[in-house]
């Protein structure tokens, strides 16, 4: 170990030698780039050990920022900004990009994508991957009062690999759901994961309540709302059952894409018995930010929860 | 798929002359089987046009208001059209017409007698974007990502629009037309407009009410008009002139900067005579024939492509025919037995007042509100709002409650609150209008539709299985 005093010379000289070569006539372009830097006003260096490490950091942050090494900021590419230089009609660009999600204008450099298109595009892909990969967070579920079921797939392989196990509860779950929520209730809302995690954090909070509240003013019962983890669309078909619910409305994640990872939809269906025909499912699908707005959807839930309640028929039946 | 149609009228009343088409508009839901309804109008087809008749007057600054009944009434008749079948549809009183005294009247006269439909009246602006819309201007801008100008040269006045890519970019009007100069059959002056005066007194044309004028006079006129309409376009510095003919009430035109007009289309009377050239340079007993020459030889041909626009003198009828209805979004609230509603206005908030309004700022609101419906002499409203685009559902039921507060003091409890929002949340706005209000006060809430202030609403009554309201857009009432 080193005494304080030794570390103090120490600091002492190799401040010294920092002054020599700051002054040092060989050392010409790191002086320009230090004046460059603006720094070149600034007091000699304390005699602390730690200040001179400190600063020649800071030094070397410089020295690299006038490089240019270090990014000015790390944020996001503006995906509307055209990447090809020199267009014919920059306007007509413009706007062809913003009526799309597609990936156009966005040059190339020779037969392959840009640098920066590349990156978005694996970007996207992570995301993607990260929608059906990552679960829903407990906080979420904590937050929006939501009973924590989950199907018989016991993880994300099996339930991607095991479709006919994430449509059904095992005797657990199965007594779990229908000793702790409402039986016989007009709505029975649904919460699940589906194939993107990222649909429900993004969506969930806003379209709940507008669909509670709203079938609350019309007089129409809804029942405990039940977060269904590893979930299919047709595990609201055993919940029905379970429950007697007259309506079943799960609000799922959808399979992400490139252009969004957060596509929710609701499926309702009336009367729902395990092994019926889909057809028997009404569906409002597109429900992201970019799509149809969360709290518009709800609503519009909404009237469509009360007219399938008034129709007694969902799915193809309800368009008759 | 699901479709209706609207039977819509037109009824354009001009200075020189008036014409009525019929039309019907498609409506569709455009959203697929699994999607939430998509509303839109997707095709327009004119299905009557009446001949175009002399508006008759009774003289020079009065119309004739029951031989325009005669007129439009035998037009329905012609149409096989019964007025109770009509849904939509506008009225409009154009160019100088709009101004003589009786306008009022006579516009409350066939909004009475032409059924339960919305009626419309144009200001000068209003009626260039219609123009420029009717004669297709607007569509072939934006079809071709073009910057377009459609000058609608008609009796009294010129209309100019213009369009980049479909979008209005600038509007405006003169006071120049066919009839700012009329003539007797042998050629007399029997007619000087006030802006045909200023335009001869600035390059010493002699023109003077009573005396003959000569060809030459004339043609120096009609180049000087054409001059005009040429700087306004972007053709050589503005003159003072161009000023000073420039229509009462109308925007001073802005050319739009970086973009330069590239294509001119031209309807309204005096372009007939533009695409298709008159023989007898004095056949209207005005000087349209003489103008629509002088704009022939005039730079527009050699500056810009000029377009063959698909309708000229009908122009402004099919635009107030088909154009001035829209629909309102897919997702929408309202109470039934409301419509139709007429000529409510709007009070548009300005950015940061609405910023101020989300971040639960709404102590200005119930003044403000209180303030607008003293000034248009008004007890009912239509408040507009951007809205945002995925509102967090805390701070739209904080909006809602702030909004429902300050409009429940100060309006009349028999009155309804309306709100029109330009984002896709109206719906759930609404409801939750609804709910704050509980049953106390009826709630209309209605997205995706452009409003601004000072514009007036008509709400048709809604079609589609309710799915969607017809909304008239206008800019000014007679008052």
């Amino acid at each position: 170990m080193l005494s304080s005093e030794e570390i103090a010379r120490i600091a002492d000289e190799i401040t010294s030698l920092f002054e020599m070569r700051k002054t040092a006539p060989s050392n010409e372009p790191a002086q320009a780039a230090y004046h460059a830097a603006g720094r070149e006003n600034q007091p000699a260096a304390k005699s602390e050990g730690g200040s001179i490490l400190q600063q020649k950091e800071e030094e070397k942050k410089q020295l690299e920022q006038v490089a240019g090494s270090i990014p000015e900021a790390d944020t996001e590419p503006d995906r509307r900004q055209p990447l090809l230089t020199d267009p014919a009609d920059p306007d007509a660009l413009r706007r062809m990009m913003s009526k799309t999600t597609a990936r156009i204008g966005v040059s190339h450099a020779g037969p392959r994508l840009k640098t920066q298109t590349m990156l978005k595009l694996r970007m996207d892909h992570a995301a993607a991957r990260d929608a059906v990969m990552m679960d829903v967070s407990e906080a979420l579920i904590d937050r929006l009062g939501l009973l924590f079921t989950k199907t018989r797939c016991e993880d994300k392989n099996t339930y991607l690999t095991r479709p006919d196990l994430g449509r059904d509860f095992d005797d657990e779950t199965r007594k779990l759901i229908s000793e702790s929520c409402k039986h016989d209730v007009d709505v029975q809302l649904i919460v699940s994961d589906g194939l993107s995690s990222s649909a429900i954090e993004a969506n969930a909070e806003r379209i709940l309540p507008v669909i509670t509240e709203g079938l609350k003013e019309r007089g129409i019962s809804v029942g405990t709302p039940i977060f269904v983890k590893y979930g299919r669309v047709a595990a609201q078909d055993r919940i029905s059952e379970l429950l007697n619910a007259t309506i079943v409305c799960s609000l799922i994640g959808e399979r992400p894409g490139l252009a969004t990872a957060e596509s929710m939809s609701a499926y309702i269906s009336y009367k729902a018995t395990v092994g019926m025909p889909e057809a028997r499912r009404t569906v409002v699908s597109n429900i992201h930010k970019d799509g149809v707005p969360a709290v518009e959807a709800g609503a519009y839930i909404v009237d469509l929860l009360a007219l399938i309640l008034e129709k007694k028929a969902s799915g193809v039946e309800l368009q008759k | 798929m699901e479709q209706s149609r609207m039977l819509s009228v037109g009824i354009d009343i001009g200075t020189s002359t008036t014409s009525v088409i019929f039309s019907h508009l498609f409506v569709e839901n455009t959203a697929g089987y699994f999607s939430v309804p998509a509303v839109r109008i997707i095709d327009k087809k004119v299905f009557y046009r009446s001949p175009v008749y002399t508006t008759p007057l009774l003289d020079a600054s009065l119309i004739d208001g029951k031989a325009l009944a005669k007129i439009i009434e035998s037009e329905y008749a012609g149409a096989g059209v019964a007025f109770s079948e009509v849904q939509t549809g506008a009225v409009i009183i154009t160019g100088e017409s709009a101004r003589k005294e009786n306008a009022r009247m006579i516009l409350e006269e066939m909004s009475g007698f032409a059924g339960d439909f919305v009626v419309s009246t144009a200001g000068p602006d209003l009626e260039s974007v219609i123009a420029g819309q009717g004669s297709g201007a607007q569509r072939y801008s934006e079809e071709n990502s073009a910057v377009v100008a459609n000058l609608d040269i008609g009796g009294g006045t010129t209309n100019i629009v213009i369009f980049d890519s479909g979008e209005i970019v600038a509007k405006g009007c003169l006071d120049i037309g066919g009839r700012q100069v009329t003539l007797s059959d042998d050629g007399q002056v029997t007619y000087v407009s006030p802006s045909a005066e200023k335009i001869a007194a600035f390059f010493h044309i002699p023109i003077e009410v009573g005396a003959y004028a000569s060809e030459e006079a004339l043609d120096r006129l009609c180049d000087a008009m054409s001059a005009i309409l040429e700087e306004i376009i972007g053709i050589g510095d503005r003159s003072a002139l161009a000023d000073a003919v420039r229509t009462k009430g109308s925007t001073d035109l802005a050319l739009p900067a970086g973009r330069p007009v590239r294509h001119i289309f031209f309807s309204g009377g005096v372009a007939k005579c533009i695409y298709s050239p008159e023989h007898d340079r004095h056949a209207y007993g005005d000087i349209g024939v003489i103008l629509a020459e002088a704009i022939r030889r005039s730079r527009f041909f050699t500056t810009y492509h000029v377009v063959q626009a698909e309708e000229t003198i009908r122009a402004t009828v099919i635009g107030a025919g088909t154009y001035t209805t829209s629909v309102s979004g897919s997702t929408i609230t309202y109470r039934e037995g409301l419509f139709p509603m007429k000529n409510v206005p709007v009070l548009a908030l300005t950015e940061r007042e609405e910023s101020a309004l989300w971040n639960g700022d709404a102590a200005f609101l119930e003044e403000k509100v209180r303030w607008f419906l003293k000034q248009n002499d008004s007890t009912q409203m239509v408040l507009a709002i951007k809205g945002r685009s995925d509102p967090d559902y805390t701070d739209l039921k904080r909006l809602a409650y702030d909004l429902a507060t300050a409009m429940d003091r100060v309006l009349d409890p028999s009155v309804p609150l309306i709100v029109i929002v330009r984002e896709d949340i109206a719906k759930a706005l609404g409801q939750i209008l609804r709910q704050i209000l509980g049953g106390r006060r009826a709630v209309i809430a209605v997205d995706e539709i452009r409003v601004e202030q000072n514009n007036f609403v008509d709400f048709g009554n809604p079609i589609m299985n309710g799915l969607v309201i017809p909304v008239v857009v206008k800019t000014l009432i007679f008052g």
